[in-house]
């Protein structure tokens, strides 16, 4: 049999914040780098073909599934997991802290990739609607919550990021 | 990890031209949302890839000195969609893309990637070939250009030769000029779903709005891949503006399609909804190109 000789790239990247480089197996996608090499478990390993969006990262500000993402492809990328949304001393940001407040979770596999797509639609700083919410919070499979309290969470805290007054639900 | 053999990645198109050369066999991938995952499949164990994501000179919309609007091969869906040039003058084609797969996967997905598949329920490739688009290839030799409709060749196949890459999608200023369009995907569900039927109209209107100069339409998954449907087109140009023209410009389509049977849907349930779908497209075209109805 042929040997196969593994063939390995440096990359340098930022994530959450820091510095890093890394020699990756070039077959690795980006969950594989973030989760082993970086301990980054927040990155969860769920339908790895892009349907589920569990292991959902930002990549230089937009959402990417890491599992159909080259680990190489990281190089000179800024990315940001679950783990870099916490403060100095761990505590949560407004995101999660919306998400316990609304009992978004459950068995919370698919909540940090849910987060980290509200943080892409956060940080737009624009105003949507519920069926625009709907459809940028689509590329996520939730098993447990039936979406409602997501949608909720992620609204509540679009409205308090924009200095505006949650409208009462009818 | 994925089951590759070898990854090569071209930092810019004539690496990747040479790439090419280099390893014939070798598969090119963009963004990977459809290659990738094949290959979790099983279904290209043990490929060899070439990587052009990195080439950033291939990415974003431009409006050339003729009028021509060049998309770079490896602009997201995403990005077209939010690209104001792509709205003023070819808007529909970020409505159509806007709703491929879901959020992450528009944000990954690139046009080029999109059309060099080859797979007729492509959501840009039906309006492409509705606006006459150009595919631009980069080889060895130079470039070439192919109108879209010959670059598909048959399902999966499409005319990209040896040492090649597509390096853009170009939209002449005749195609674009004063028209308007809608396009209709009909899935199951809204998100994370292949077209049923995908269905691209749009239309030139004459000065005092009352009269279709031209009308273009094609169909994604009616046939094994993307096709205008000329009958139709034909029938409509020249006609004056009215409802009663949307139903035979839509009845017209049957005389060009030829949907299939498969798991997702009937040929008969694909004629209907060409149907209806061609008929509002045709209508809401009109509507946006300041048609009285």
């Amino acid at each position: 049999m042929e040997k196969h000789v593994i063939q390995y790239k440096t990359v340098h990247f930022t994530l959450n914040g820091r510095d890093v480089e890394r020699a990756v197996d070039v077959r690795a996608s980006l969950t594989d780098m973030l989760r082993n090499d970086f301990r980054m478990t927040s990155v969860k390993k769920g339908c790895e073909v892009g349907e589920c969006g569990a292991c959902n990262v930002l990549i230089d500000g937009e959402a990417f599934n890491s599992c159909i993402y080259l680990a190489v492809w990281a190089e000179g990328k800024t990315i940001r997991t679950l783990e870099g949304l916490l403060g100095p001393n761990g505590e949560l940001s407004d995101i999660q802290q919306a998400f316990v407040d609304e009992a978004a979770i459950q068995c919370g596999f698919c909540s940090p990739g849910f987060m980290l797509t509200a943080v892409e639609i956060l940080e737009s700083g624009k105003e949507y609607t519920d069926d625009q919410l709907r459809k940028l919070l689509s590329g996520h499979l939730c098993r447990c919550t039936g979406y409602e309290n997501i949608l909720r969470a992620v609204k509540k805290t679009m409205y308090c990021r924009l200095g505006k007054p949650l409208p009462e639900e009818n | 990890m994925y089951d590759m053999k070898a990854l090569y990645e071209a930092g810019s198109v004539e690496e990747a031209v040479s790439l090419r050369l280099e390893h014939p066999e070798a598969q090119i991938i963009a963004g990977g949302s459809d290659v990738l995952v094949q290959m979790r499949e099983g279904k290209r164990a043990g490929a060899e890839l070439i990587s052009i994501y990195g080439i950033d000179t291939l990415r974003g919309v431009r409006m050339e000195e003729d009028g021509t609007l060049r998309i770079g091969s490896l602009t997201s869906f995403s990005h077209i969609t939010r690209d104001t040039l792509i709205q003023r003058y070819i808007n529909v084609l970020g409505q159509a893309v806007d709703q491929v797969g879901g959020p992450q996967i528009r944000n990954i997905g690139t046009i080029g990637g999109n059309t060099c598949n080859g797979v007729t329920s492509a959501d840009s490739a039906s309006t492409l070939f509705a606006w006459d688009a150009i595919i631009e290839l980069t080889g060895q030799a130079g470039t070439r250009r192919v109108p879209i409709q010959e670059f598909y060749i048959r399902a999966g196949k499409v005319d990209i030769r040896a040492g090649e890459i597509q390096t853009g999608i170009l939209i002449p200023q005749k195609s674009y000029e004063n028209t308007y369009g809608h396009y209709i995907k009909y899935a199951m569900r809204n998100a994370m779903d292949i077209a049923t039927l995908g269905t691209s109209v749009n239309v030139r209107l004459s000065a005092d709005k009352k009269t279709v100069e031209r009308a273009r339409v094609a169909f994604g998954v009616a046939g094994p891949i993307p096709l205008r449907a000329a009958t139709a087109e034909r029938l409509s140009a020249g006609q004056p503006v009215s409802e009663e023209l949307a139903e035979r410009f839509a009845q017209a389509v049957k005389e060009d399609i030829n949907p299939r049977d498969s798991w997702r849907a009937s040929r008969d349930f694909r004629l209907h909804i060409a149907v209806e779908s061609a008929k509002r497209a045709f209508l809401e075209s009109m509507k946006l190109a300041g048609g009285a109805l």
